[in-house]
């Protein structure tokens, strides 16, 4: 549904976005993700056809952006960063006229279109009232209601709960996972916790080009640098760190806490190693109660991290 | 058309919705309706007895320089504003063409226009329940306004979407304006040659005719090519967003 096919936006001397390829379908929630400036917001502006590609291709349900620009912006929606919006319009107003612009027809299908959007953004209460006069929150949703208009099959939302308090960013990124179904979402974050539970996938972008796509645990799991262990023993916490740290294959042994004749131990692995029955051994053997012993799941922030902090090394 | 129609609604509402539209209209009749008086007060001490020579040539003469002050800033936000506040990127992904945007503010700002216009009409129509008159140069007259008014426009139009700095469309337009207007005023400067050749593209020169109650058909194609030429540049700054990468 959303293709982009060596995508290149220079503007100038700069190259803002630098052959970015990656694809969403239909029913898939793909997080991008980048630090500030990874050329995000122009990839997505790209896509929404805010401007042409210097070069390469944006295609919405296979409609080329750029050469069929009219019919590829009637299958999407999309939500900016931060919404310009005309302050002097009430809610209601607003989004009849994004629903006019978005070929529905007739007054009273426009309103319908417009209360659909309000009802699934939580607008209701505030229609009738001024844009100015509204919170950033709720030009965040005001934004995203506009996008949602006429149900497009493809949605692009730039940092959507960006702004919003806790509460609304959870509702929208229910509502985000339930359009996920049928729709095709590329959400950009910088907030990975968010994308880790939202997102099917995700694609990283950094200095204008991808530098990983998968999904967020096999990311994760990919790149993490060490596998690490939580062991916790019923045992005197210097000997047990002893014991631990003389299994081979590991690394690094951490004290993370001790009460009571107990001691609770990060084991870091060698990448690739698994000590876990060696470690479990070598605590019975010294006749200690082995309480505990878990994997500790490595993190999309650490995969992220680990991609990026190379990166802008170079 | 649909679109357009719905663009010139909001852009109508944005416009009514702050004071400046207010303020323009304000100045617009004021301004006007003394000019009408004045130029009437003169008709009537000195004028003689030729209407469209002693009256309405004045009047239309003098509506001229109104529209040239208040025009400009009517148009000066009608895309600067958009750009400003970044509004023009959401119309950008919505399935309309440059052409409707344009066209939709165009005519808003147009609809404004005869709008103030209308309201100039109250002075001549007062007169003409008092006085009858053969309405034909009158009508003449305002044909021609509406047509440098919609030039006027068209080319702050133009103005406003290379910037998005408010003032700066408005200075812009003054300057191509009144460039168009003085242009053929000086023959020594230059020379005899080039002085018809500028005479044929001053725009305040294809208005006279209007002014004496005469449409001619070449001041009437001048007008329209104007406008049409400033909307096509208008499109093109619209357009320049592909390599300027601004919205």
């Amino acid at each position: 549904m959303i293709v982009a096919e060596h995508l290149t936006k220079r503007f100038g001397a700069r190259t803002a976005v630098d052959r970015v390829s990656f694809t969403v379908e239909r029913g898939e929630v793909v997080g991008f993700l980048g630090p500030n400036g990874a050329g995000k917001t122009t990839t997505i502006r790209l896509l929404a056809g805010v401007f042409p590609p210097s070069s390469g291709r944006a295609l919405i349900d296979g409609l080329d952006v750029a050469t069929r620009p009219l019919a590829a912006r009637r299958r999407l929606g999309y939500a900016p960063e931060r919404p310009a919006l005309h302050r002097e319009m009430t809610v209601a107003a607003f989004l009849e006229f994004a629903a006019g612009m978005k070929d529905v027809a007739g007054a009273r299908e426009r309103a319908a279109a417009a209360g659909t959007a309000m009802e699934r953004t939580g607008l209701r209460e505030v229609a009738g009232e001024r844009i100015g006069q509204l919170s950033k929150g709720y030009h965040q949703r005001v934004g995203l209601a506009q996008a949602l208009i006429g149900d497009p099959p493809v949605l692009l939302l730039d940092e959507p709960t960006g702004g919003l308090d806790p509460a609304h960013s959870v509702e929208t990124r229910r509502l985000i996972r339930t359009l996920g179904d049928a729709h095709a979402i590329l959400v950009s974050s910088h907030a990975l916790a968010e994308v880790e539970g939202l997102c099917d996938r995700v694609v990283i972008l950094h200095g204008g080009r991808v530098l990983a796509a998968d999904r967020p645990a096999d990311l994760a799991a990919r790149l993490r640098r060490t596998s690490c262990l939580d062991v916790e023993a019923a045992a005197p916490a210097d000997a047990l760190m002893a014991t631990l740290a003389a299994v081979p294959g590991v690394r690094h042994v951490d004290l993370l806490a001790r009460s009571n004749g107990q001691a609770r131990c990060r084991v870091e692995a060698e990448p690739g190693a698994d000590v876990r029955a060696r470690v479990a051994a070598d605590v019975t053997a010294h006749g200690w109660g082995l309480l505990g012993l878990a994997p500790v799941e490595a993190s999309l922030e650490e995969a992220f991290l680990a991609l990026v902090a190379p990166a802008e090394g170079r | 058309m649909r679109k357009t129609f719905l663009i010139c609604r909001r852009e109508l509402g944005v416009l009514f919705g702050g004071p400046l539209a207010w303020v323009l209209a304000a100045v617009f009749v004021l301004l006007t309706g003394y000019f009408f008086y004045s130029d009437l007060v003169f008709f009537v001490l000195f004028g003689g007895a030729s209407l469209p020579a002693g009256l309405w040539r004045f009047v239309f003469l003098d509506y001229r320089l109104v529209a040239l002050l208040v025009l400009p800033l009517l148009s000066m936000r009608l895309l600067a504003e958009e750009r400003r506040l970044g509004t023009l990127e959401l119309l950008w992904t919505y399935p309309v063409r440059d052409r409707e945007v344009l066209a939709g503010k165009f005519v808003a700002a147009l609809v404004v226009y005869l709008v103030l216009l209308l309201g100039t009409a109250t002075g001549p129509a007062v007169l003409y329940m008092l006085h009858p008159f053969a309405p034909a140069p009158v009508l003449a007259g305002y044909v021609g306004l509406v047509l440098l008014g919609a030039a006027f426009l068209a080319c702050g139009t133009a103005a406003s979407a290379v910037t998005e700095n408010q003032v700066v469309a408005a200075m812009l337009t003054y300057g191509v304006l009144v460039f168009c207007w003085f242009v053929s005023w000086n023959e020594a400067a230059v020379g005899e040659t080039v002085a018809p050749v500028l005479l044929q593209l001053s725009l305040f020169d294809h208005f006279y005719g209007f002014a004496q109650g005469v449409i001619d058909s070449r001041d009437v194609v001048y007008l329209v090519a104007f406008t049409t030429l400033f909307l096509f540049l208008a499109a093109r700054a619209l357009e320049s967003r592909a390599w300027r990468g601004v919205i």
